[in-house]
């Protein structure tokens, strides 16, 4: 006999999964559906990897990371202001996802609310229902840029909230926040004594400025978790390797689940991201100015072809109006009579209604075809 | 030179074909400046031409290409110029520069058959009074042409993913 539980029940299957199908259904397909770089790990990275392997560095690491990557992670932090005792505040994580997953269980009680800044990620709301807590939608704005806004905080109830979940360099819709509106989120942080798990994976994809970092503000390093990882800046999505950093206590519960859940990072992983940390920054600024010029491509030809669209300038998404009432159809259609997948936005959440994701994690030349497809189709 | 002619330059040289509105999109500056950019690059002879990356191995034409090791010696009127000036002018050096090392040029030959590059090198070059000798490699695989590589790069990513 076997069944599942209420946990699993309460999260809907997922719309990405059910694009991703359609997609595989049509042929010749340009997707802009994709979440993660068109780039190859750095050279060396995967060069680390491999001579780990070579010499048999097969074992478990200690549960919180190698020593080495968590004072690398530490140091190259700091650059945003905040910094972490390596030995204390530093977890090292299969990838950022898991940071979100045991973030939430180790911080937050069953029963209790999550306010989640919408649209975002598709993990955030599923993780907090299956660490039984309740989700608070944060709806952010189109005419806002996406941004978070005490307004929104305050509408949707989130000062009853235990913890807040955001996301700048924002996925989905590339939209970034600086240091003056993040200030006001962290005022009402403050107010209302909400923990804050801060995904920041996409700090190093910004265009038009530097990162900062929520807990870089006044009163904000005690009550804010931050989430990085290698995966999107220095394309190493499938080895899995992200980090935690946070006050000692709350680092310290984040590894207690950690260490029963996940052990250790993939050992192979951490010898890669080391040899990122140390050497690969040019890599990094290499591929952050080839995103930048396809952002401005596809920002470009989107205006050119009439579909309204707020600038982007993080991370490698743009998130323009769908052209049609129903995402989801258009969507459809497109993939289907055109041959380009882009994501309806309703996937991240209500909040992402009558948009499209288009990833630019492409080539140039896929790009120009998925626009002259896309205008032609609308023609 | 500009940031401007920086910018241009190094999208024409990932692909040449790139169009003027392409690469003011890319850049966000204006195509009329784009255009300018490009004639005084061509003007000032920063931009020799465009030519097309082939893979003769994907061709229905043969094409043989071959890697030639030129020592010469020179005498009082005879400078590395000179000889240079002679070797440009055969059709079939589509490149040739001059190298530190063992030997003098590297010269780089393409013609029709294995004859006709054999004829090439051992008929109008080696002959050449101020050549001394040459050492000529046939290209059996080329893996990459002008910056691009000639195998197909598959992406293995997922068509959709979060």
């Amino acid at each position: 006999m076997t069944g599942h539980s209420d946990r699993v029940d309460r999260v809907p299957p997922s719309g990405i999964r059910r694009f991703f199908e359609l997609t595989e259904e049509v042929d010749d397909v340009i997707s802009l559906g994709v979440g993660e770089p068109d780039f190859a790990a750095p050279r060396p990275a995967r060069d680390a990897a491999i001579e780990g392997l070579e010499r048999g560095r097969t074992s478990y690491t200690a549960n919180r990371g190698m020593a080495e990557l968590r004072e690398l992670v530490a140091e190259d932090y700091a650059r945003f202001g905040p910094t972490y005792d390596p030995g204390s505040e530093v977890l090292v994580t299969t990838g950022v996802s898991e940071a979100v997953d045991v973030g939430v269980r180790a911080l937050v009680d069953a029963g209790e609310s999550v306010a989640v800044a919408q649209p975002a990620y598709v993990s955030y709301v599923p993780c907090v229902r299956f660490a039984g807590a309740e989700v608070v939608d944060v709806h952010t704005r189109r005419a806002d840029g996406f941004r978070l806004t005490p307004e929104a905080l305050r509408a949707a109830g989130a000062d009853e909230a235990e913890a807040l979940i955001l996301c700048y360099p924002n996925n989905p819709t590339g939209a970034v926040m600086d240091r003056d509106e993040l200030a006001e989120v962290a005022a009402f942080a403050r107010d209302h004594d909400l923990t804050v798990i801060s995904d920041e994976v996409y700090a190093d994809l910004r265009y038009d400025g530097d990162h900062v970092s929520v807990a870089s503000l006044p009163g904000m390093r005690e009550r804010t978790v931050v989430l990085g990882g290698f995966s999107k800046a220095y394309a190493m999505t499938g080895l899995r390797l992200g980090y935690a950093l946070g006050p000692e206590e709350a680092v310290a519960a984040m590894t207690k689940v950690h260490q029963y859940v996940m052990l250790s990072a993939p050992t192979p992983a951490q010898h890669a991201g080391i040899e990122a940390l140390r050497s690969c920054r040019p890599d990094l600024e290499e591929m952050r100015e080839r995103y930048d010029r396809r952002r401005r491509f596809v920002l470009s030809r989107l205006d050119g072809i009439g579909i309204d669209c707020f600038e982007a300038r993080g991370a490698f998404y743009v998130f323009p109006e769908c052209p049609a009432d129903d995402a989801g159809a258009f969507a459809e259609e497109l993939l289907r009579e055109a041959g380009v997948a882009v994501v309806p936005g309703g996937v991240f959440g209500d909040a992402g209604e009558g948009h499209l994701r288009m990833s630019y994690a492409a080539g140039m030349d896929d790009l120009r075809e998925a626009m002259d497809r896309i205008e032609s189709f609308l023609g | 030179m500009t940031d401007a002619a920086d910018a241009v330059l190094d999208l024409l040289l990932e692909n040449a074909r790139y169009t003027t509105t392409d690469i003011a999109r890319m850049t966000g500056l204006d195509e009329p400046s784009v255009s300018e950019t490009i004639q005084s690059l061509e003007d000032e002879g920063v931009i020799r031409g465009y030519r097309a990356v082939v893979d003769w191995s994907e061709a229905d034409r043969e094409r043989v290409q071959a890697e030639v090791e030129v020592n010469v010696t020179l005498d009082r009127e005879t400078g590395y110029e000179d000889v240079a000036e002679r070797l440009v002018e055969f059709d079939e050096v589509t490149s040739l520069r001059l190298v530190s090392g063992d030997y003098d040029f590297d010269m780089e030959v393409e013609a029709d058959s294995m004859r006709d590059v054999s004829a090439f090198v051992s008929e109008q070059v080696a002959p050449m009074p101020a050549v001394d000798g040459t050492v000529t490699h046939l290209v059996m695989a080329s893996y990459k042409e002008g910056g691009m590589e000639m195998d197909d790069d598959d992406d293995d990513r997922l068509s959709v993913s979060p």
